[in-house]
């Protein structure tokens, strides 16, 4: 096939894939064309992989390989548990999403980094990326703990928390935008991982076991816009839509989930405002 | 050139962002669970940019790195659906009995 031939290939699995996503989601909101939805997922997910796999640059196939079984391997039994223990695997894989964002956001810095092909705009895109993506991974790990109940379920809080995690956050995020500023000051890098993973740990202690579902469904939301921000850093639209798709329909379900619980505002949902969901909770001690 | 499809993407994103919110407005509250479990799959779509870095093989360390991510986006992508499915399936049973 010819580049350009290849190229269309590409585009059109991708345009079919986005398209499958959104009958996905719109499918499983309802009962009774629930299991056609995740089939359409399935289907788009194939897609979005053919896609790429048919890309001119993708040369060597063997460590995808070995990526693929080892996935495949850990993944199969993971969705073999019980059902009371959905929540906690649901927010583990959350973790492994979260990982796969930031380890393509390092990659790719490393590599840009190289080559001196880093713009201003590239920087910025993969700083959003590994801020999100590795603040996901370590807060679904811990959602996944406490749910598990490997670590203390009940709210972990300090004094000052709200402005010590806001604190760390803005430092990683002021180190981001020093690379953008200048890119070649690497050392930033490994603080904004760094002190994304310590605010990821932060951010899910001070939340009770009762609250994590809503929690986990905002990870999501993170995790679909730290692959929004990976698509504008490789250029790829269906990173974008399919990322886009996930960060605000997560963000709807965990405001739909706090109503469903009687907590009628919003900001409830957000995971930092831990001190507005504190004082009433007997529910969660109960756990 | 490259600026015109910076702004193609920041549309598609804007789009992507209200289709998102609109399509599961109506979500019955049954399906919440499921539902946050297929959108987990959904996320795993950093397996393409996971296949890219583990693919071009550029360097040991993106390869390394991208080989790790690809293996972490795939059981996301196995485990989310394989368990959404089985999740639906149960509802199935049940609903006749209703």
């Amino acid at each position: 096939m010819t580049p350009e031939q290849i190229y269309n290939v590409t585009q059109g699995s991708y345009l079919a894939a986005a398209a499958l996503f959104i009958f996905s989601l719109r499918w499983l909101s309802r009962p009774e064309t629930a299991r056609r939805g995740v089939l359409a997922g399935v289907l788009g997910m194939v897609a979005a992989i053919v896609g790429t796999l048919v890309h001119p640059d993708i040369a060597h196939y063997e460590w995808i390989a070995v990526g693929v079984v080892v996935g495949t391997v850990i993944g199969v039994p993971l969705s073999r548990v019980a059902l009371t223990a959905v929540p906690q695997r649901t927010a583990l894989s959350h973790a492994f999403g979260g990982l796969a964002a930031g380890l393509v956001g390092t990659a790719k810095y490393a590599l840009w980094l190289a080559d001196g092909e880093l713009t201003a705009f590239r920087m910025g895109a993969i700083a959003v990326e590994i801020i999100l993506g590795f603040l996901t991974f370590t807060g679904s790990l811990m959602a996944a703990g406490k749910l598990q109940e490997v670590i203390p379920t009940r709210p972990i809080t300090y004094r000052n928390q709200n402005f010590i995690n806001l604190t760390l956050l803005a430092i990683a995020v002021g180190a981001g935008l020093w690379l953008v500023i200048d890119p070649l000051r690497w050392e930033l890098f490994p603080v904004i991982v760094g002190l994304s993973l310590l605010f990821g740990v932060l951010l899910i202690i001070p939340i009770g076991g009762a609250d994590m579902p809503t929690v986990i469904s905002l990870l999501n939301s993170y995790a679909g816009l730290s692959a929004v921000a990976m698509g504008f850093v490789l250029e790829n639209k269906v990173l974008i839509i399919a990322g886009a798709l996930d960060g605000s329909s997560g963000f709807i379900l965990s405001v739909i989930m706090c109503r469903a619980m009687n907590r009628s505002s919003p900001t409830c949902c957000s995971a930092r405002s831990a001190r507005c969901r504190r004082p009433p909770r007997p529910a969660s001690r109960r756990r | 050139m490259a600026g015109l499809d910076l702004w193609a993407m920041a549309f598609v994103f804007m789009l992507a962002t209200f289709i998102g919110f609109d399509v599961i407005r109506n979500v019955s509250r049954l399906l919440h669970t499921p539902l946050m479990s297929l959108t987990n799959a959904i996320s795993a779509i950093a397996v393409v940019g996971s296949l890219i870095i583990a693919g071009e093989e550029k360097s040991t360390f993106s390869t390394a790195l991208g080989t790790v991510a690809v293996a972490a986006s795939v059981t996301n992508i196995v485990s989310g659906f394989l368990i959404t499915d089985r999740m639906l399936r149960m509802f199935k049973r049940r609903e006749p009995g209703k």
